[in-house]
């Protein structure tokens, strides 16, 4: 048998396949092969790297080598240079900004330095479609120590001691969850995970099943051991065919090596798991609507108690947590409670994993222990702010939560911190917006996408939502008064009061964040009708000035609506009644003439 | 009512599909994914045809077809034109890029091109938001698309 030497593990998460990594590990497969090295080096396509922003990644080891925006003409030197030669190839590496030097280990690297990988210890690491790469690195011994060594109680408790709680955004104590499920009396009981990941701008939970499907596999099967379940369910978006493909073949090759089915270990254990697609709708993310869809129903949540512990899918006590939780848990078992209990703060234990994204240099997916301060994620992970602008707001939970200032830059995130400051954790989406961005419309964006994806079912959501979009509406147009602000706060409260589920119960935090948080921004776009970001389109008016204009007719050749007259070598005009303030006459001036008010 | 418009063969297929799900109406979410597919939507007809099948009413299929924004009943253009209006894709300006495909298009979100090429819809974070703002046509990503490189993308299919 041939010692393979060296991997070279391709990114294959979907950012990077957007950007076409599956070319790059074929070019590299071929270039191995013509060089005859197809026996000592392995091309594994791996689950995400979170480095979105420098995809496609390729990482060579064992010396720990990161290429960053890999083409598939570069495999080839790659192959040469660094396979053939042990040569770096210094053009790939990736360029610290800060000191102008190339960094070639990603240990190196400051997006990695203060992350610690738990949930995601696999992604980027296994090739996700092999069994075999999981158990190499400890997979399904926790399942094993479970089945073998301890009583379900034991396990129970060994989740409570590490003090792990719901990834999905609640933060409900998860060990708890499991005790209540495990104690209610029933002939049939079910394990479902919650992959239908529907908040925009969040994708931990579609990287884990794509990066390492087998550790949810594997948790479930725990927990199904822990409360008497014997069937699993996983409920998944059908947005995400890789993550789909991928969790099906990881389930199937369970099934073959006996880690799921029937006897697992020779325990006389029994369970198997089962996919269930969602069909795209963000409420079904609230636990009883994602059961009703499940039922192959409206998905539509009802009053809580009871409780799906309780009475659950088809009225049996179930079990869900989500994706990201599942994952922690079979390191919890192997490396025990207290060394979980020890990262993170005092409330809030381990680590969380967050989708980095908008105006911040490195976008991408990170994960880092609680108690870490939004400073050092979005200025040293995050690499500061794009195009070196100022930094305005960080917006964390998605359409639930709410958006957070500079202020808020040194507090410590943890699930009640979050909480107090106005927002929450959520399920992992941070978005960050530099000072082009208005928070009115902002906080629009959000209600828009709760008025679409209110279920209807409870008035003071489908109504009241509705109603604080149109508010904001007339705001961004130029037309609120002082006595809109009152009401949007007035109708957030009460929305907030009396929704049904938790998709209405947070829907309005955008609005009472930015409300809190700026004001000021609010009272121009009311009193002074102006948008300071420059996006609400109604408050801005574009004009020629009169003496910088030279006639040279560009910008009334760019205007697609001909608002814009005057004779060749004459200053132009712009009709305000016919402009739709596009903006092209700006970019086309080569004399700044056209002005932005 | 409505009449049926659908060939014998695809009536005949859109059956096996109900039972291979054992006629069960838990599986109408499950029945209703592997429908789209045959058919591309879910015409009224087909919503007939699986509610008999699965023995529900027309209106609790109707139900979960209009719920689930997964599920369209009109046809999709022939490579179907995505924008993502994920938070990410938004602040790094989706909005302007839809704008120019509405105006070089000619039609407006959930509509067709008179020929067929084209549909324009919105979707909410394909997962790619390293590459904001992203346009999917058809499974193909484009990332980091700007106002300007719209027209270059529609050229791509316009002999399609």
């Amino acid at each position: 048998m041939t010692q393979i030497k060296m991997h070279l593990l391709v990114c294959g998460g979907t950012g990077c396949r957007s950007s076409h990594s599956e070319l790059v590990a074929k070019a590299l497969n071929e270039s191995l092969a013509n060089h005859g090295l197809d026996a000592e080096a392995k091309v594994v396509s791996t689950g995400c790297f979170g480095f979105c922003e420098k995809g496609p990644i390729v990482k060579v080891v064992p010396d720990n080598t990161f290429y960053v925006q890999v083409n598939p003409d570069d495999a080839e030197e790659i192959v040469k240079e660094h396979v053939l030669k042990g040569r770096k190839v210094q053009r790939l590496l990736y360029l610290d900004p800060e000191k102008e030097k190339t960094v070639s280990d990603d240990r190196h690297m400051t997006f990695y330095k203060k992350q610690i990988r738990i949930a995601l210890r696999n992604c980027g690491f296994i090739d996700p479609e092999n069994i075999d790469e999981y158990i190499a690195r400890d997979g399904y011994s926790a399942l094993a120590k479970c089945l073998t060594e301890f009583t379900p109680q034991q396990v129970i408790d060994i989740i409570k001691k590490s003090g792990l709680r719901g990834r999905g955004g609640g933060g409900f104590p998860t060990g708890l969850k499991w005790e209540i499920t495990s104690r209610v009396q029933a002939d049939q009981k079910y394990v479902i995970c919650n992959a239908d990941e529907g908040d925009p701008g969040a994708f931990m939970d579609r990287s884990i099943l794509e990066g390492d499907p087998h550790s949810v596999i594997e948790a479930m099967a725990i927990n199904g051991y822990c409360t008497g379940a014997s069937k699993g369910l996983v409920y998944i978006r059908a947005e995400y065919p890789l993550a789909i493909k991928r969790l099906q073949i990881a389930i199937d090759q369970a099934r073959k090596y006996g880690l799921l089915g029937e006897n697992i270990f020779g325990t006389g254990f029994n369970f198997d798991i089962e996919l269930r697609y969602g069909a795209g709708a963000f409420v079904c993310g609230e636990e009883t609507a994602l059961i009703h869809s499940m039922e192959g129903k409206r998905g539509e949540p009802t009053f809580k108690p009871p409780f799906p512990s309780e009475h659950g899918y088809l009225g049996k006590p179930s079990n869900v947590n989500n994706v990201e939780t599942y994952a922690n848990v079979p390191v919890i078992i192997l490396k025990g409670p207290e060394w979980f209990a020890s990262i993170g703060t005092e409330k809030s234990k381990g680590t969380k994993v967050f989708a980095l994204a908008g105006k911040v240099n490195n976008v991408g997916l990170i994960e880092v222990p609680m108690g870490i301060t939004l400073r050092e994620v979005i200025f040293e992970i995050g690499g500061g702010i794009k195009g070196g602008k100022e930094f305005k707001a960080v917006q964390t939970g998605g359409p639930s939560g709410g958006c957070l200032t500079a202020r808020h830059l040194d507090t410590p995130i943890d699930y009640d911190n979050l909480l107090a400051a106005g927002s929450m954790m959520g399920s992992g989406g941070m978005i960050v917006m530099d000072e082009d961005d208005c928070m009115v419309s902002i906080a629009k964006f959000y209600l828009e996408f709760t008025v679409e994806e209110s279920c209807g079912k409870c008035s003071p959501c489908r109504i009241g939502n509705k109603r604080l979009h149109e508010i904001l509406e007339k705001i961004c147009k130029g037309e609120g008064t002082m006595e809109d602000l009152e009401k949007l706060k007035n109708l957030s409260q009460v929305i907030k009061d009396t929704s049904l589920c938790g998709l209405g119960q947070t829907s309005p935090n955008p609005v009472l964040s930015t409300l809190e948080n700026f004001w000021d921004e609010y009272v121009e776009h009311v009193v002074d009708k102006k948008c300071r970001a420059g996006v609400c389109k109604s408050l801005m008016k574009y004009t020629i000035d009169q003496e910088a204009c030279v006639g040279c007719t560009a910008c009334a050749r760019a205007c697609p609506v001909n608002a814009i007259s005057g004779e060749r070598k004459q200053p132009h005009t712009i009709n305000q009644s016919i402009c739709i303030k596009c903006g092209a006459c700006m970019e086309k001036c080569k004399f700044n003439a056209v002005l932005l008010q | 009512m409505a009449i049926i418009k659908l060939p014998e063969c695809k009536v005949n297929q859109l059956k096996e599909i109900c039972k291979s799900f054992n006629n069960d109406s838990g599986e109408l979410i499950n029945v209703l994914h592997k429908a789209q597919d045959v058919f591309g939507y879910l015409p009224a007809e087909v919503q007939e045809i699986v509610a008999k099948e699965l023995n529900v009413s027309v209106a609790h299929v109707y139900g979960v077809v209009s719920f689930y924004s997964f599920f369209t009943m009109t046809p999709k253009g022939r490579y179907p034109i995505s924008i993502c209006m994920g938070t990410a894709c938004y602040v790094r300006g989706a909005e302007k890029v839809l704008d120019e495909f509405r105006r070089e298009l000619g039609v407006q979100v959930g509509e067709s091109t008179p020929d067929g090429r084209h549909s324009l819809a919105c979707l909410r974070c394909v997962g790619a938001c390293g590459l904001a703002p992203v346009v999917m046509v058809g499974e193909k990503v484009y990332g980091r698309v700007a106002p300007e490189d719209v027209k270059g993308i529609l050229a791509e299919y316009a002999n399609l």
